[in-house]
């Protein structure tokens, strides 16, 4: 597979493991004083546990798991109110296999399909609006959920359902943004981090001077990097060459696929069918300030808020609290490792979930738990 | 939130709706080219693109795949040369 | 011929003549030209050698669609069956064929799956002796329902069982992984892909005399169906309380499928397979079976992927392409495709 295999290179990555291993020596990093390097995203956090890169590299780094993971930050009220529009007669609700197996208060959209309620798995928005022109007589709901890579995928089919005149086509809109909760996690005082590695895909999208801050402000170090293990060790090297030579700046590791400026068409339409929430609620990290987007008053035709009264905004948002026990948290914002939790494969497995980063494939715990081969809770770290 | 493959872009489906067919190591699937589609679709045929649910959204630049993976040559060729002089170092002590 | 109309309807479930007439224009007329009675009578032949065992499994085939390329529910059902058999290190003998049909169904659909099994039964050297026809009601049924049961013979002295499955042994399968499972995500539609990608569907009874003959001492074998390559292995490691390892390197895969992997975000370990055996044979006998395998069409891809270890027991691991390692576990619900 052409501009993939190349880049899992097991020759490169023996030279690009041991080349770390010498930086990391070299500024002093050990397994008792490491450091601490934030992968945002919840694809890079898979893709380190995947390739067992976090056993591989040298013994000072530790990769702190970050919130980049949409699933995992979906608040239990959401799955709720997708499940209670999913439970309306006529709707056909369609969704991105991640959310599935979410649990709600209640249940998951798995659980409520079980009951009897249309609900349906897709790979794209475009294949819901596909779905809603051949059944005219059903109401098509879309769980829009993600960070910018796919905001503009949802934002692209709205504007193609209101070209098309198609009325029975609705986005429940949960799209959230990256650069927010960076910002909360390097205001708080506890987190120590030393760089980061910045989210690929969504930098596709929203290019590399979103980050600028990072280096700007807190004086950290951050590379946005690709998803194949050869992009993720460049870019650790490269986080470590910069924290040697004492620079903090924003690199492009994945420059084959990350334009500087973002993609002009996808932002443009992400500005046309949506406008920033004041604030949206992030699961483990609470109301975030212009984190979340909601479909433009232009576009409620297709805003599943507006026409079934549920979700966000529509009525005074009903928050839940976490289920007993459970440390989501602390691990969602890296605080601790999944194995800090106590009910991480106690009460928590894969088969009886409590919380989403046990469930979403980009969840730590789930990482943990399947690859890494971590079966129950360790003592403190 | 990050899963996307590169892809081949080998026919125009609907050149109005900004549709083409890309080509994943065999398997093809339609996707939308409006993000990556500067005036006419036409001249994506043949590229490489990273696709994202059902959608192209960026084109991969060739000229930088090849300048990263020869970095990395580059660096393994470094790398190897220093460890043989490390093992030789460890075969003369 | 007596059956009439081109669908099947309620009153072909009823009993009476329009069922007698499905029954036999349809199934027994190619199954039992010479007819059936309600229980097929059979000679006990090699079953009555002293110290010969009979193997009985059952297995019901809901797939869909019901047709894919390289095959439809009948292909499955008697394979399924056949392979069920054969990997306990049983010959396969006879089956049985129910069917559970939505009205409505085409009677040429049926006659299409009808000639699948007698083709697949004929290839493997089996014979279907009997059988049960009922239709229910629209959306009842996904068109077609059907169970095989299927009854061998364990020649005496013979025990293929996981339990004997030790460190050391290699782990060897027939060909390119996730065929079927890709194939079947793929012909769905909902996907909307699309490539030219086939079930591996086949009876592996002539691969298991061929592997039984070249190893003496093989130890166990399974079909990797549901759950794909990793929950046979997990199984079998679990049974025989051992570790498993395989290597990533060494998994053979077809780009289609690696492709169809890497869009939806799927593992290849955990498709379905309809035609593929994962076989643990002693490290001095591993050679032997791989040449007899590659000489049997179903063994053309014949190739190592692993072998049992030490390891804590029950536990299957993958060596990854850079000397990492990592758990492969049993799945939990189904794959579902992502984009995370």
């Amino acid at each position: 597979m052409r501009y993939v295999e190349e880049f899992r290179d097991p020759a490169a990555a023996k030279a690009l493991i041991g080349r770390i291993g010498e930086v990391a020596e070299a500024i002093g990093a050990t397994r008792e004083s490491p450091v601490r390097i934030m992968e945002i995203c919840g694809g890079h956090t898979h893709a380190i546990f995947r390739y067992g890169l976090d056993r591989l590299v040298h013994e000072g780094i530790e990769f702190i798991h970050g919130p980049g993971c949409p699933v995992c930050v979906l608040p239990m009220a959401r799955v709720d109110e997708a499940v209670e529009i999913a439970e309306r007669p006529g709707v056909i609700f369609t969704s991105f296999g991640d959310a599935m197996r979410v649990p709600g208060t209640k249940k998951s959209l798995l659980q409520a399909k079980a009951e009897g309620a249309d609900i349906r798995t897709v790979y794209s928005p475009l294949d819901a609006l596909e779905l809603a022109r051949r059944q005219p007589d059903r109401e098509v709901v879309f769980f829009g959920l993600g960070f910018e890579t796919t905001t503009p995928s949802t934002a692209l089919t709205i504007q193609q359902a209101a070209r098309e005149e198609i009325g029975n086509f609705a986005v429940f809109c949960n799209h959230i943004t990256v650069p927010p909760p960076i910002k909360v996690l390097l205001d708080d005082p506890h987190m120590l981090l030393d760089g980061f590695i910045g989210p690929g895909h969504v930098s596709m999208v929203i290019g590399t001077h979103p980050y600028d801050f990072i280096p700007r402000d807190y004086g950290k170090p951050i590379v946005v990097a690709g998803f194949e293990p050869l992009d993720l060790l460049q870019s650790v090297l490269m986080v470590l060459e910069q924290i040697q030579a004492g620079r903090a700046e924003v690199e492009n590791q994945y420059g084959r696929v990350v334009p500087e400026h973002g993609n002009p068409v996808s932002l443009a339409a992400i500005a046309d069918v949506y406008e920033p929430r004041p604030s949206f609620a992030w699961r483990g990290l609470g109301e975030i300030d212009a984190s979340g987007l909601a479909i433009r008053p232009a576009y409620a035709a297709w805003d599943a808020v507006a026409k079934f009264g549920i979700g966000y905004g529509a009525r005074r948002a009903r928050e839940v609290a976490e289920p007993e026990g459970t440390r989501c948290a602390e691990v969602m914002t890296g605080r601790i490792k999944p194995t800090g939790c106590p009910m991480f494969g106690t009460d928590c497995t894969p088969e009886t979930p409590l919380g989403a980063l046990m469930v979403s494939s980009e969840g730590a715990c789930a990482a943990y738990w399947q690859y890494g081969g971590r079966r129950g809770p360790e003592a403190a770290e | 939130m990050c899963l996307g493959i590169p892809g081949r872009i080998v026919e125009i489906t609907d050149a109005h709706r900004m549709t083409a067919m890309a080509d994943v190591s065999g398997v093809k699937r339609e996707v939308n080219v409006a993000c990556v589609a500067e005036g006419d679709p036409a001249a994506l045929v043949g590229r490489w693109a990273l696709i994202h649910v059902g959608f192209a959204m960026a084109l991969i630049d060739e000229a930088e795949a090849a300048a990263t993976l020869e970095a990395l040559r580059h660096l393994g060729e470094a790398q190897e040369t220093l460890e043989q002089i490390a093992e030789g170092a460890r075969a003369l002590s | 011929m007596a059956l009439r109309g081109d669908r099947v309807t309620l009153a072909h479930g009823g009993g009476g003549s329009a069922m007698r007439d499905l029954i036999e224009e349809v199934f027994t007329g190619a199954f039992e030209p010479d007819g059936m009675e309600d229980q097929a009578r059979l000679e006990a032949g090699a079953l009555a050698e002293p110290g010969a065992r009979l193997a009985f499994t059952t297995d019901s085939f809901v797939v869909s669609p019901v047709e894919f390329p390289g095959g439809d529910i009948g292909t499955l059902a008697v394979n399924g069956t056949v392979n069920d058999l054969a990997v306990g290190g049983a010959r396969p003998l006879w089956l049985s064929a129910a069917f559970i049909i939505e009205e409505g169904t085409d009677f040429a659909l049926l006659r299409r799956i009808v000639a699948s099994m007698k083709r697949e039964a004929e290839r493997a050297g089996v014979r279907i002796v009997t059988g049960d026809t009922k239709v229910v009601g629209r959306g009842a049924a996904d068109r077609v329902f059907v169970t095989t049961s299927g009854v061998g013979v364990i020649p005496p002295g013979r025990d293929i069982a996981a339990v004997h499955i030790r460190p050391g042994d290699v782990a060897i399968v027939n060909g390119v992984l996730g065929d079927h499972g890709a194939c079947i995500l793929a012909a769905r539609g909902d996907l909307a892909l699309s490539s030219d990608l086939q079930s591996d569907c086949a009876g592996l009874g002539h691969l298991m005399d061929a592997i039984l003959a070249a190893a003496p001492n093989a130890r166990a074998a399974r079909d990797c169906t549901r759950g794909g390559l990793a929950s046979a292995l997990n199984e079998m490691a679990e049974a025989a309380g051992v570790g498993i390892e395989i290597e990533e390197t060494a998994l053979p895969l077809r780009a289609e499928v690696k492709g169809t992997c890497e869009l939806l975000g799927l593992d290849p370990l955990y498709l379905a397979n309809e035609g593929r055996l994962v076989v643990f044979v002693p490290e001095t006998e591993a050679q032997a079976t791989l040449a007899a395998m590659r000489e049997i069409d179903t063994g053309a891809g014949a190739t190592v992927i692993g072998r049992a270890t030490e390891g804590p027991a029950g536990q299957v691991t993958m060596r990854t392409l850079f000397g990492g390692s990592r758990i492969v576990d049993m799945l939990v619900g189904e794959q579902l495709p992502r984009i995370c």
